[in-house]
């Protein structure tokens, strides 16, 4: 368990090049928020690291023994499929290697049930999916990711659907599960997250100014795009992301 | 129609089929459904024709060369769907109508008086012999013990592929089995209620079964119960007023919908009168 450790990261789609020179560490146990405009590598960065895309030039380094749970940015099922709440979580549950006759015991519908009790949704347990408020859905989700035990969780905008008062709710969540684990969330809330994270990094494809960015803290050095440009929750630095409008791109 | 089905043969034979049948389409259907596979399964049963075509022209059992033409195709589909950009729906459609041109063209070099396909069109469910059956059977037994033991697997499949690939489960093979067993049942179907009407029996019972439950596993068991009542109602009109099998069959399909549609509103309206009926 030693955090994620990316080094010179390149990913390509075709022609576009969504992330270039990206080098930064991810600690164990911090809760990092993500922020940066549409389209500026943050789920190609989330999906790098969980080996769904291949880095073009690069490495990404995850201990073996980590388990990361991911709670996608954008949900591509159908919600009026036939399935209900507990047996989506319990999906997070199935062995990854196929295996004949597999069927969930007694002993992971309790796994299922303390998770969901955690997240209070146990009372949603036999809807359908589709009967959800944008708010429990999100819950459902992170109660799937976090099925399998896992050390690091990483939300792609979990809140993109969901009303302030749920939001904070499901921050302070967020920040419960943090004793126990990395979690590294994408979001555009930085007012609302601000006060929950250890650390920002800013990502827009790629860090060629991330020094100045650094030392320089200035709205231009912002606007080219610093990843690794940590923000250790400085006044400042967080006026200065909400006055370059970065909660609303 | 009791005593018809102990005195003749082949009302034993269509009473087996249809049974058959609405087992395939309950359990194949609810995964074609939602999967939104359902052009696709379209575009495999019409590439089958090319193959049937093809049986006749080489003199060999038409169905083995659906069967071919059906498998390459849907393996094709998945393959061309990965590497390509291409929408999925412009290759299934060139397979379509490049299957329904092959098999014109076969039929039509084929030596001799040309063949009547119009039972591959909209099937022949008195026409099934036994060693029909049996195939039907073995095709069954292959779907039961290939779908049932995996049963989560393909529920998660079919629910969110996205976070199978995540997890780390082979989608792959998954999606290359599913789309191999469609092309069989589809095959299978073709004798039974053909081409054209195949996809009618696959969707028709899932849509309806949607209607009354949210567990996957009840969609597939309503839609082999509804495949039956269908099967069984139409093979039975058929027989007492002498009309095509397959077509009845899908009409009786059809209103059985309209029918159950119905029941669910009335029913909701009852429950609650404020409310509007999702369908
Ligand atoms: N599957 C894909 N194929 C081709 N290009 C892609 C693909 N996914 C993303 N891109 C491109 O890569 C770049 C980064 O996209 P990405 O989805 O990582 O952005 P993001 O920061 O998550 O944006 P958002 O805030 O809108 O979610 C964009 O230019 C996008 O167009
Ligand atoms: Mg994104």
């Amino acid at each position: 368990m030693s955090g994620i450790h990316i080094h010179n990261l390149e990913v390509r789609y075709d022609q576009v090049t969504a992330l270039k020179d990206v080098t930064f560490d991810i600690k164990e146990n911090e809760f990092l928020g993500i922020i940066g405009p549409n389209g500026g590598g943050k789920t190609t960065l989330v999906k790098a690291i969980l080996g769904l895309i291949e880095p073009a030039v690069g490495t990404i380094t995850v201990d073996h023994q980590d388990v990361i749970g991911y709670v996608p940015q954008m949900t591509t099922f159908d919600r009026q499929f036939p399935i209900t709440v507990l047996e989506v979580i319990l999906m997070g549950h199935l062995p990854r290697t196929i295996k004949i006759g597999h069927r969930f015991n007694e002993h992971d519908k309790n796994h299922a049930m303390m998770v969901m009790k955690r997240l209070k949704i146990e009372h949603l347990s036999k809807r359908q999916i589709g009967q959800l408020s944008g708010g429990q859905m999100q819950r459902v989700l992170i109660a799937r990711a976090l099925m399998n035990h896992p050390n690091i969780l990483i939300l792609d905008e979990p809140t993109a659907s969901v009303d302030e008062k749920t939001k904070e709710s499901i921050y302070r969540m967020l920040k419960e599960l943090n004793k126990n684990m990395t979690v590294i969330m994408i979001t555009h809330d930085t007012a609302l997250m601000w006060p929950y994270l250890d650390r920002v990094i800013y990502i827009n494809k790629t860090v060629h100014l991330h020094d100045q960015a650094k030392e320089g803290k200035t709205a231009e050095a912002m606007d080219t795009c610093p990843i690794d440009w940590f923000v250790e929750g400085e006044k400042i630095q967080k006026e200065l992301l909400i006055g370059k409008g970065v909660k609303n791109d | 129609m009791i005593e018809a089905i102990l005195k003749y043969n082949y009302m034993q034979n269509a009473l087996m089929a249809a049974i058959l049948t609405s087992l395939i389409c309950g359990i194949m259907g609810t995964i074609i459904v939602e999967k939104r596979l359902v052009s696709m399964s379209g575009g495999i049963a019409h590439a089958s024709f090319g193959g049937i075509g093809l049986g006749y022209f080489l003199a060999i059992e038409p169905i083995i060369g659906g069967l071919l033409f059906a498998t390459i195709t849907s393996v094709s589909v998945g393959v061309i769907q990965r590497k390509t950009k291409n929408n999925a729906d412009t290759i299934v459609s060139m397979f379509w109508s490049g299957g329904m041109a092959l098999g014109i063209f076969f039929v039509a070099l084929t030596p001799g008086y040309p063949p009547d396909m119009t039972s591959y069109l909209f099937g022949d469910i008195l026409a099934v012999n036994q060693t029909y059956i049996r195939l039907m059977i073995i095709l069954t037994l292959i779907i039961l013990f290939i779908i049932l033991p995996l049963f989560n697997y393909w529920k998660l499949y079919l629910f969110d592929e996205e976070y199978a690939k995540i997890m780390g489960v082979k989608v792959i093979l998954l999606e290359t089995v599913l789309y191999v067993l469609i092309a069989l049942s589809i095959v299978i179907l073709i004798k039974v209620v053909g081409v054209i009407l195949s996809l009618a029996l696959l969707t028709i019972p899932p849509t309806i079964a949607k209607l009354f439950t949210y567990q996957l596993k009840w969609m597939m068991g309503l839609s082999v119960l509804f495949g039956i009542i269908f099967s069984l109602m139409g093979l039975s009109l058929s027989y007492y007023v002498n009309i095509p099998s397959g077509a009845t069959i899908i009409l009786v399909a059809i209103g059985g919908y309209f029918l159950a549609v119905i029941t669910k509103i009335m029913w909701h309206k009852r429950k609650h009168p404020k409310e509007d009926v999702m369908l």
